[in-house]
């Protein structure tokens, strides 16, 4: 297993300099610069000022130059200088990291809990109304685009009812503390991981739902049931666990991409995360930082690809580690 | 509601609140937060080194300049307490005001403003600009500055705003890289509020300068603290306004069309005032090098083609006035002698049939700044493909429209652009033949070129008195109009929206970029 984990590991490093490579290039195909963008920004401008900049971002140096410089920074840890907001590109994904981690992570839980436990219930009553109200939900979730939801959402939690706050991850100014605070921040966190949760927790129940009813037919299942045993454990024991592999696979290409794939929901309920801070370094063309993001989430993806492919072995056993 | 309707509510809406304002004039009252909307997040706030919009908003609060201006332009102190103008028009000296400190406690003197003159010249694309005319800036004492120019020029006195010209502190950038200067993320300037927290994506928080330096008033900062809070989304920032949690929408927060109904909320206030200074005036760019805009009658019919009324009415709810060329009507020296270009389909059809026009294709790039610019594109589009011009839409981002504006690849492209007070500063760029080079956005991007409009402009920069300057500022607007080097659209006002009990936000000519140094909050 040592083995199998060291091997994927040097596989990753390898993959991620290619990623590196060709996101360093695609990026570039873009129009505009960081110094277009801040001489548009300035009012004013004139061929000494967009010069400076240049020189100021290391744009004036030949591209494989640039590209040696950056990758020889990464190999020692350094994501590089954003000069555009003049901190180290590292300090700006670091601070906004939690705020990310936490609303993606409660909306992971929160889909993840909700569509096994709702996919579960409507394979246990397939055909049944029940099954009909979850299927339809379901869809519906699925099938609405996020930022509607989530503008749905402030104007009926924030403007007409008043229960929820409509932006920000706390309430700016009230300083406070504590339990105080926490709840606070639970507060503006509803609407937002609730957006995302059941926008997943659709796929995760479809999944669960058609994956327990193939499992059902399954020869093993009619040996438990002649065996005697009761419908419940039969439920819970035989037919979930086996159909929870292809959900562990959805889950775990789903939080690869918590770092970077909450941007709309960010933007919607100004959510100080990754995902804003990526799409203005995008708009930016802020290369270090938008590379930065880059590198963090698609380390992100091969972790949790690998943390899956150790979970498979642990949800079905007979799945062994071909090194 | 019809337009008409809706812009008599709206001008009742402003009316009301000034006439509240000076019926009751109340006795300030001290205390108090304002949560305002930022939006784009700014860089940094290091306005000597980034000039965008919003950090012009918030570090106006924390920066100063030498003067200050009323909505009429006219120069007022700042951290000069007094000036004076030779009879040649060549030396300005400012008299320094005493007792100023930095927010650190280091006393603010004229050697501050002698290194940020220099270090301005470095990092300040506009201020090299406006500074080009000066011989020498010298400071015989602690208190006294000296600009010496090589030649009058006319718009010298109002190039001292603090977003023109900041004052930065000597002895924290003097030997430093400019650029990496821990100062950058926690400014240090002489102004009303001094940078406290910024938590990246959420908010910038300002408190009260306690040593601030308005004579005779021992604690003139009624406010306590400033939240500038990021709010990405432009309906979420109206939700953020409309349920209490913000109190100030500056210019351009929200959608243009979503301005009316946010006017007519409960305890809402709308001002078009304090952008008389930038007064910024909108219009397309005409390729004049090349494809059908190279040809003057083109351009004309594109003048007559496109209802600029409607844009006015419609697309901006209003909130802005048809340009008559390219002066703004609240820039010094502006003339409405010119030719006029009223809507008038079956002209731009018989022009465009004289300039020989045989259905080219035509790229047109709208401004990708949200919503409303890119209805006016489809506006305009429209308003061509009805007169017979072959219209192709070009999509792009920022940073694209950008470089191919700068790249003169376009026909014809949306723009705004600020006039600054004096034709000198704001105008003559975008006409002159000296100001036709690549790479940049700002100055004769079209590629328009003649030789008696280069030399008015050169006169009027540096004539005298201010007579000769109207007189040959206003002959250069009559050729322009009638060449139509550019298409000229309309003058836009960027409404500012306030919750009513914030009383005396605006009061100068850059309206929220000079800080909120005379708000206050009726309780």
């Amino acid at each position: 297993m040592l083995s199998f984990i060291a091997q994927r590991i040097v596989k990753g490093v390898i993959v991620l300099l290619a990623i590196i490579v060709l996101n360093f290039f695609l990026i570039r195909l873009a129009p505009g610069d960081p110094a277009v963008v801040m001489a548009g920004e300035a009012g004013a401008s004139d061929q000494i000022f967009v010069q400076q900049l240049r020189e100021k971002f290391g744009l004036d140096k030949p591209l494989p130059e640039q590209l040696f410089l950056y990758v020889k920074g990464i190999l020692s840890f350094d994501l590089g200088f954003s000069f555009r907001q003049q901190m180290p590109v590292s300090t700006l994904i670091l601070e906004r990291l939690p705020a990310t981690l936490l609303l993606t992570g409660t909306a992971f839980v929160i889909s993840l809990v909700l569509g096994i436990f709702f996919g579960a219930l409507a394979a246990r009553w397939a055909g049944t109304w029940a099954d009909t109200l979850i299927t339809v939900l379901a869809l519906i979730f699925y099938a609405t685009p996020l930022f509607w939801v989530a503008l749905m959402a402030i104007l009926l939690f924030s403007v007409a009812l008043d229960w929820l706050p409509s932006f920000g991850y706390e309430t700016v100014g009230a300083n406070y503390m504590g339990f105080a605070h926490i709840l606070d921040v639970a507060a503006h966190l509803i609407l937002p991981a609730l957006t995302i949760g059941l926008f997943f927790m659709a796929t995760y129940a479809r999944m669960t739902r058609a994956s327990m009813l193939e499992v059902k037919r399954l020869d093993f299942v009619k040996t438990a049931r002649a065996k005697g045993l009761g419908d419940n454990l039969i439920q819970r024991r035989h037919v979930l666990r086996n159909a929870l592999l292809p959900v562990v696979t959805l889950a775990g290409l789903q939080a690869g991409t918590l770092i970077g794939g909450a941007v709309l929901t960010e933007t919607v309920f100004a959510w100080p995360g990754i995902g804003r801070l990526m799409y203005d370094a995008l708009l930016q063309r802020d290369y270090n930082l938008l590379l930065g993001v880059f590198v963090v989430c698609s380390a992100m993806v091969l972790v949790f690809n690998l943390v899956t492919d150790l979970i498979y072995r642990l949800v079905d056993p007979r799945i062994e580690f071909a090194s | 509601m019809d337009v008409l309707m809706l812009k008599r509510t709206l001008i009742g809406v402003v009316l009301a609140c000034g006439m509240t304002a000076a019926a009751t004039a109340q006795e300030p009252k001290m205390g108090g937060v304002i949560n305002a909307v930022i939006q784009p997040e700014p860089p940094s706030l290091m306005l000597a080194m980034i000039q965008n919009g919003p950090t012009q908003m918030v570090a106006g609060n924390i920066f100063e300049g030498l003067l200050r201006y009323s909505p009429k332009l006219e120069p007022l102190p700042g951290l000069a307490e007094s000036w004076t103008i030779s009879d040649d028009a060549k030396v300005y000296t400012f008299k320094l005001k005493k007792g100023v400190t930095w927010h650190d406690g280091k006393p603010f003197t004229s050697a501050d403003v002698l290194f940020s003159i220099d270090m301005l010249r470095q990092t300040h694309a506009r201020a090299r600009g406006n500074l080009t005319q000066v011989e020498k800036v010298e400071a015989p004492d602690d208190s006294t500055v000296v600009f010496t120019l090589k030649q009058p020029f006319g718009p010298f006195i109002g190039i001292f705003e603090v977003g023109s010209m900041p004052m930065v502190p000597k002895h924290i950038y003097e030997g430093t890289d400019f650029k990496t200067n821990a100062a950058n993320n926690a400014p240090i300037g002489t102004g009303p509020f001094m940078f406290k927290e910024w938590q990246k994506g959420s908010f910038i928080r300002l408190v009260k300068n306690p040593n601030y330096h308005v004579k005779g008033q021992p604690y003139p900062i009624y406010i306590d603290e400033i939240y500038w809070q990021v709010i990405p989304d432009a309906a979420a920032r109206s939700v953020a306004f409309e349920t209490g949690k913000i109190d100030v929408l500056p210019g351009g927060s929200v959608e243009n069309f979503d301005v009316p109904r946010i006017s007519k909320l409960k305890n809402t206030c709308v001002t078009g005032a304090g952008w008389e200074f930038f007064s910024p005036l909108a219009w397309m760019w005409l390729n004049n090098r090349a494809g059908p805009t190279a040809n003057k009658k083109f351009r004309q019919a594109v003048m007559y083609a496109v209802d600029r009324n409607f844009a006015k009415d419609v697309i901006w709810n209003g909130f802005a006035k048809v340009a008559t060329g390219p002066s703004a009507s609240t820039l010094k020296f502006y003339t409405d002698d010119v030719p006029k270009y009223d809507y008038d389909p079956a002209k731009a059809k018989a022009m465009l049939k004289e300039a020989g026009y045989k259905g080219e294709k035509v790229r047109l790039q709208p401004l990708p700044y949200g919503e409303t610019w890119q209805r006016w594109g489809e506006a305009v589009k429209q308003n061509l493909q009805d007169v017979g011009i072959n219209v192709e839409t070009i999509a792009t981002d920022v940073p694209g429209s950008n470089q191919k504006i700068g790249d003169w690849d376009y026909d014809i492209a949306f723009t705004y652009l600020y006039q600054y007070g004096d034709p000198a500063l704001g105008v003559a760029r975008n006409y002159i033949t000296s100001q036709i080079t690549k790479g940049q956005q700002f100055n004769n991007v079209e590629g328009y070129s003649n030789p008696e409009v280069d030399q008015l402009f050169a006169d009027g920069a540096t004539a005298t008195p201010d007579s000769k300057r109207k007189e040959i500022y206003e002959k250069v607007q009559k050729i322009l109009v009638e060449d139509v080097p550019v298409a000229w659209q309309l003058e836009l006002q960027f409404p500012t929206i306030t919750h009513c009990q914030i009383k005396n936000l605006i009061t100068t000519a850059i309206g929220v970029n000079d800080g909120f140094r005379d708000a206050w909050i009726e309780k």
